[in-house]
């Protein structure tokens, strides 16, 4: 297996793009990461893009043909990888996959999503296909209801109020007030989090991630490569990996515990040779608070039913324990659904090279968690500083 | 953009799991499934045996939809459980003739048949199965 690593990488703002396309998102971000990495798109050998409701929300697909055409290199091996909201974890892992297998030697590996033409209710019947079309959607179930589900049932097993889980939204603005690219840059404090409007009980507004556009790309290359053109990278994929779980909260025993989270950090320490504790920065995919919470607590750093003492003590800072969505997380950087998985490897690619708007002060290893679904798929991606 | 709505045969081949609570049973490690199908979900077995399900059971957890999906948009704000059923099977629901201020985690609710949304003036009604406390 060839080793992999991370040239560099380029991301929009995440926002309301009315002037901004689906593609013009794209290649903004791809034509970022290319000077990012002294690189030209020409060099590529495959063209990696994750999306997920490209088809529902923008009457878009074939992403692979359209972004090779628009990037100027159509010829090029491309193709869109779909895994619901872990889209950009999925389609991360698969060119980590082309390059590792010594396949290929070059890659482009971006994601993007293009929400805001939608009107919210098209938004969220696009949002719930990450789960099971026939038996959940057609009950009307949101996803931020399956999610309620979940943070009903977690506080009542554990005993946990509310406000403490809550504490994650005003965490993640934190950082997102200091992050240029973040759809949300400025705080909140935990009484406007726990006052917004309910979306589905207990679920309130200000603990969702938001609706947004946005693009994130990223340059990966083999040994070979790096050795042939003279360049001298900085960081390296040390693990990546995907694991499933049902689609549907019903088959599942535990509704408190993403079993795909689990299964895939297991795989992804074992390979790295890492264990929780040499991780020195993540980000997690929060895309509601009591996710962040859950998933301190699946990747290792806390108890069943303790995570939230991890964000209420403080461990989660930049200075602490295992500083934790130094971007703003989904709740404030945003999701752009397809393309988070991509901010999130891109933005530890930032820590590892000391070049991240909320910097940890030294990181070796870093860790990205993309979810999708209720965690139908999650993805968990393990970066090292090359020394 | 299309956000489609099931069409006729969709909703016909579905009826009979959707209107009768049929689910299956696995004869290996015993998991009961709703809607029935031909793998375990749990330990992968295709052992599986077509039963019918109970039709009462308890609230696991609850949530009222205030920001629903387009085509559901008239009915809200409604309640969507996760049931537990009398022989463990789970089943995501709707529930009914119940104000959301009373529902609790654990009550008991019983199977009631009822309407789950029309798709305008062209399309198709679509019935299924939604969960009440018990009258009976």
């Amino acid at each position: 297996m060839e080793k992999v690593f991370v040239l560099g990488g380029g991301v929009t703002k995440i926002g309301e793009h009315w002037s901004k396309s689906l593609r013009d998102l794209f290649v903004e971000a791809a034509l970022k990461a290319a000077k990012n990495s002294n690189i030209e798109l020409r060099d590529m050998e495959a063209v990696y893009v994750g999306n997920m409701s490209s088809g529902e929300l923008q009457g878009q697909e074939h992403l692979g043909s359209l972004m090779a055409t628009w990037l100027g290199i159509p010829g090029v091996a491309a193709v869109k990888v779909e895994a619901a909201c872990a889209s950009g974890g999925a389609v991360f892992h698969q060119a980590y996959l082309a390059v590792a297998s010594g396949v290929y030697d070059c890659v482009l590996v971006g994601g993007v999503e293009k929400m805001t033409d939608a009107v919210v209710h098209d938004v969220t019947a696009a949002l719930i296909m990450a789960d099971d079309a026939e038996y959940t959607a057609f009950t009307g179930a949101s996803f931020v209801g399956l999610n309620a589900l979940v943070y009903r049932y977690y506080m009542e097993k554990y005993g946990v109020k509310q406000e403490d889980i809550a504490l994650f939204s005003v965490h993640d603005h934190k950082y997102a007030a200091n992050n240029p690219y973040a759809q949300y840059p400025f705080q909140v404090s935990l009484e406007k989090v726990l006052s917004s409007p309910l979306i589905a009980d207990p679920i309130r507004l200000f603990e969702c991630a938001p609706i947004g556009d946005g693009a994130a790309a990223l340059i990966l290359c083999s040994e070979r490569f790096a050795k042939e053109s003279g360049i001298k990278p900085e960081v390296e994929v040390a693990a990546s990996a995907l694991a499933t779980d049902t689609i549907s909260l019903v088959d599942r025993d535990d509704l408190t515990t993403l079993a795909a989270t689990v299964k895939a950090a297991k795989k992804a320490y074992k390979k790295a040779g890492v264990e929780p504790r040499d991780i020195d920065v993540m980000e997690v995919h929060d895309a509601f608070t009591i996710l962040g919470v859950i998933h301190l607590e699946d990747l290792g750093f806390a108890e069943k039913g303790k995570g939230w003492r991890l964000v209420k003590e403080g461990e989660i800072e930049k200075d602490s324990k295992i500083p934790t969505n130094l971007s703003g997380g989904l709740k404030a950087r945003g999701h752009p659904v397809g393309a988070t998985g991509v901010y999130q490897v891109y933005e530890i690619y930032q820590q590892l090279t000391g070049t991240a708007p909320n910097q940890v002060g030294k990181a070796e290893v870093g860790l990205a968690q993309s979810v999708g679904g209720v965690g139908g798929t999650v993805v968990v991606n393990i970066l090292r500083r090359v020394r | 953009m299309g956000i489609s709505a099931p069409s006729v045969p969709r909703v016909w081949r579905e009826r009979i799991i959707k209107y009768r609570l049929l689910g299956s049973k696995c004869a290996d490690c015993g998991k009961i499934s709703y809607p029935p199908r031909k793998a375990c979900p749990r330990c992968g077995s295709t052992n599986l045996v077509e039963i019918s399900l109970p039709k009462r059971g308890k609230v696991l957890s609850y949530t009222v939809i205030r920001t629903p999906p387009r085509g559901y948009l008239k009915y809200s704000p409604y309640i969507i459980a996760l049931i537990e059923l009398e022989n463990g099977a789970r089943i995501l629901a709707q529930l009914t003739d119940v104000d959301p201020d009373e529902v609790k985690s654990g009550m008991v609710v019983e199977a009631v048949f009822r309407r789950y949304r029309e798709q305008g003036e062209d399309g198709i009604i679509e019935y299924g199965i939604k969960f009440r406390p018990p009258i009976t």
